[in-house]
């Protein structure tokens, strides 16, 4: 008979057997049975963070950053709870992540025991599947389904939540060998016959565009993406989930569509015959006022979940299937129509396309009362600092401008928080990937805002030697709202002050928290600013730049209208090239 | 809009009736009727929905049914080819003088009397909606104390079962 181990010394074991190198966590009364076999665990490392909202989002930045599943714990009621933003926020990005719960024992559950919530039923909306654990042998195998539903098919967020009985009991330790899931079977391969259709129907457009997801990112198929692309001659663009996917300097990428796209990017897909939708899912953001969208395109949409075909944009060519696996057969497919003289030329396209890029560049404007340009920081930081480095951003003004300007060119280079919007994300989500990724350079760009949702989890980087750098965007206001309120609330600032030039003094909370606290307002000193925060690696940097409050983002899109009515700059708006329709 | 029977096998686990139902609250949709039960396999159970949806929510709805990691197969019972019944228990008032004629309404629908009061009867009925719904518009001038009723079950005619390999799942492509 085998030993019996305690149902805590079963999770460890189980988290070993499932390869975690890293839990970001924080104890609490229901779950502290397990932390103490943690303590002994050779190759599981714990880190101890400040918030468990940082333990959720630094799990997601360590799986956007490694494509390895995040793993995140708290205890019971609160430390749960606060795991909620987190949990809802991978659910939207579907980012591979295992949450653990500690749960009251279950002869308390349903008694509004202290420290009780029902966070199985709080979470059943926002993850890919959960479970409530009651006895010890169960353990292993909702570990080890867990992990394999968080990683597999559409990645998502899983829970485990587990009552404190439960670790405390004995039993057995059985690894299964597999999992058993009768009611989960994602197809992952394309359907042949839906290939070579797709084939047709692409070199048969006249006005394609690759309109490329985060799934792309997901499924590790930049370098298929890339071939297919340079294949084909047909223009790429990248949404805010999917940039890096596809290098921005590469000539044919028209940028970033949508809400804040290039006017490049959203007039290649309005002006599109046929989108070829590889992972993407058609949002809001995206496709502005659905009926007016892309009005002229057939639609090849590649998605590895059928829900998302056909729900908000009819497909002409539904492929359900793993998106590199999709792409690793239709670039054969494509092949042979080409080698059966089947092509179309590209060239008017590309004019069109071309004239749109040269006449809308991204830019801005810089202020002309001497005060630092947001966007020109984050430009030149991208310029210093590199595309080999991996950015997070949090949610406004600074995340479109840092998915504007930065400059990308490898995926998982681009992490944030596209689908949910989570003020917040860019610090923890910073520290979780320096740790999955200990030898890239990870910078924060942060707004001032969100920054102080979050910036405890500093405390945590400074004392676990992760040195993340921060690249504070302070316009002293909660910048992407005041632009709302400046354009279509009569510029009455309703509570979007910060008054963040005053209070806090950034450099002293950093110097605090045990970082190097840097500060820049004058566009001369941006360059040696950067430098100086590149050349400290032994603590975290946090540059306190405070820039001009009134910069817009721009192009945009206003919610609720049509992409045909972008705006280049405030009351301008683009002339279409209709030239050759 | 129209009315969709669909039939869910589920695994019966804690909790998978409220993964379903918050599953169509979340997304908008009306249940118009729900009833759960046990099959012929021990751990799975059956679920039949109906909702009155239009053709695209209700390719949304399987779909998203589908992602469910307890849902096993999802068949959508179309209304020429189905046995489709649902439990009604009518109270209605029945004095002396009215009694007769309660009872030969009831004779009529095939229903039954399962319980007599001094000015009232207990009613069972099964049927279809439609059948029900047409009992209980005969019934209402003798007056209707209280009704009960269960959600619709319904199976497919012919000698096949859901759980056969031959039946597709609703969100499967051809």
């Amino acid at each position: 008979m085998a030993e019996k181990i305690s149902g805590a010394e079963s999770l460890i074991r189980s988290l070993e057997h499932s390869d975690v190198e890293v839990v970001f966590g924080i104890p609490g009364g229901a779950i502290l049975p397990a932390y103490d076999p943690l303590m002994d665990s050779k190759t599981v490392r714990h880190i101890l963070v400040r918030h468990e909202q940082g333990a959720g989002h630094a799990a997601e930045g360590y799986a956007a950053a490694t494509g390895r599943v995040g793993v995140c714990m708290a205890t019971s009621g609160p430390g749960a709870t606060n795991l909620v933003t987190p949990i809802a926020d991978a659910h939207m990005d579907s980012v591979p992540m295992v949450a653990i719960t500690g749960q009251v024992s279950g002869p308390s559950i349903g008694t509004d025991a202290f420290q009780e919530a029902d966070i199985r039923g709080i979470t059943m909306p926002i993850t890919k599947h959960n479970y409530l654990i009651t006895r010890a042998e169960d353990i292993p195998g909702a570990i080890r389904e867990a992990f394999h539903l968080a990683s597999t098919g559409r990645p998502g967020p899983v829970l485990v939540d587990i009552t404190k009985d439960a670790l405390q009991a004995k039993s057995e330790f059985h690894w299964p060998a597999s999992v058993d899931l009768p009611g989960y079977k994602p197809t992952t391969k394309p359907h042949g016959r839906q290939i070579k259709e797709a084939a047709r129907m692409i070199v048969e457009a006249h006005r394609p565009v690759l309109y490329v997801g985060g799934g792309v990112i997901r499924a590790r198929a930049s370098v298929q993406l890339r071939e297919l692309a340079e294949l084909t001659g047909i223009p790429v663009v990248t949404t805010l989930m999917a940039r890096g996917a596809f290098p921005d300097s590469h000539v044919q990428h028209m940028g970033m569509p949508g809400m804040h796209g290039s006017v490049g990017a959203v007039g290649a897909l309005q002006q599109s015959d046929l989108l070829i939708t590889l992972g993407a899912r058609f949002d809001d953001r995206v496709t502005g006022k659905l009926d007016s969208f892309a009005p002229r395109a057939k639609v090849i949409h590649i998605d590895i979940d059928p829900a998302e075909i056909g729900k908000n944009r009819t497909a002409d060519i539904p492929i359900v299937s793993d998106v590199r696996e999709a792409l690793i057969q239709l670039i054969p497919a494509i092949t042979a129509e080409f080698d059966a003289g089947r092509r179309e030329d590209l060239t008017g396209w590309w004019r069109t396309l071309n004239n749109l890029r040269e006449t809308y560049p991204i830019g801005y404007e810089v202020p002309d009362d001497g005060s630092l340009s947001p966007q020109y920081v984050i430009e030149r930081l991208g310029k210093i600092v590199g595309p080999d480095a991996i950015y997070t951003a949090g949610v406004g003004q600074h995340q479109m401008w840092a998915a504007q300007f930065v400059g990308y060119e490898h995926p998982n280079t681009w992490l944030n928080s596209g689908g949910l919007g989570t003020m917040g994300y860019a610090i923890p989500a910073a520290m979780g990937a320096k740790v999955g990724m200990p030898d890239k350079t990870v910078w924060a760009i942060d707004g001032d805002g969100c920054f102080q949702m979050t910036n405890q989890e500093l405390a945590t980087c400074t004392i676990n030697n992760i040195p993340i750098k921060v690249a504070l965007i302070n316009n002293s206001s909660l910048g992407m709202v005041r632009q709302w309120q400046s354009l279509f609330y009569n510029e009455r600032y309703s509570n979007t002050d910060l008054h963040s030039h005053s209070f806090p003094d950034f450099v002293k909370l950093a110097d605090a928290y045990g970082c190097l606290g840097l500060r820049c307002d004058d566009a001369a000193n941006v360059d040696q600013t950067i430098e100086k925060a590149m050349s400290t690696n032994d603590v975290p940097v946090v540059v306190d730049f405070r820039v001009h409050r009134d910069a817009m983002v721009w192009p945009m899109v206003a919610a609720g209208t049509g992409n045909d009515e972008i705006q280049f700059a405030r009351d301008l708006a683009p002339k279409w090239d209709r030239g050759d329709e | 809009m129209a009315r969709h029977t669909l039939s869910v096998l589920v695994q019966d686990q804690p909790g998978v009736l409220a993964r379903i139902s918050a599953l169509f609250s979340r997304r908008g949709y009306n249940i118009e009727s729900l009833a759960v039960g046990t099959t012929e396999t021990p751990g799975i159970s059956r679920m039949t929905i109906v909702v009155e949806v239009d053709s695209l929510a209700l390719e949304q709805i399987t779909k998203q049914l589908n992602k469910l990691i307890n849902v096993l197969k999802i068949v959508e019972l179309d209304d020429e080819s189905v046995i489709a019944r649902e439990l009604m228990l009518i109270k209605v008032r029945a004095d002396l003088n009215a009694r007769a004629s309660v009872l030969q309404i009831v004779e009529l629908f095939r229903a039954k009397v399962v319980d007599v009061a001094s000015d009232a009867v207990t009613v069972e009925a099964t049927g279809s909606h439609d059948k029900l719904e047409a009992l209980l518009e005969i019934l209402a001038p003798h007056g209707i104390k209280e009704i009960v009723q269960s959600g619709v079950v319904a199976l497919g005619r012919g000698g096949k079962g859901i759980g056969d390999r031959a039946i597709r799942s609703a969100d499967r492509p051809a």
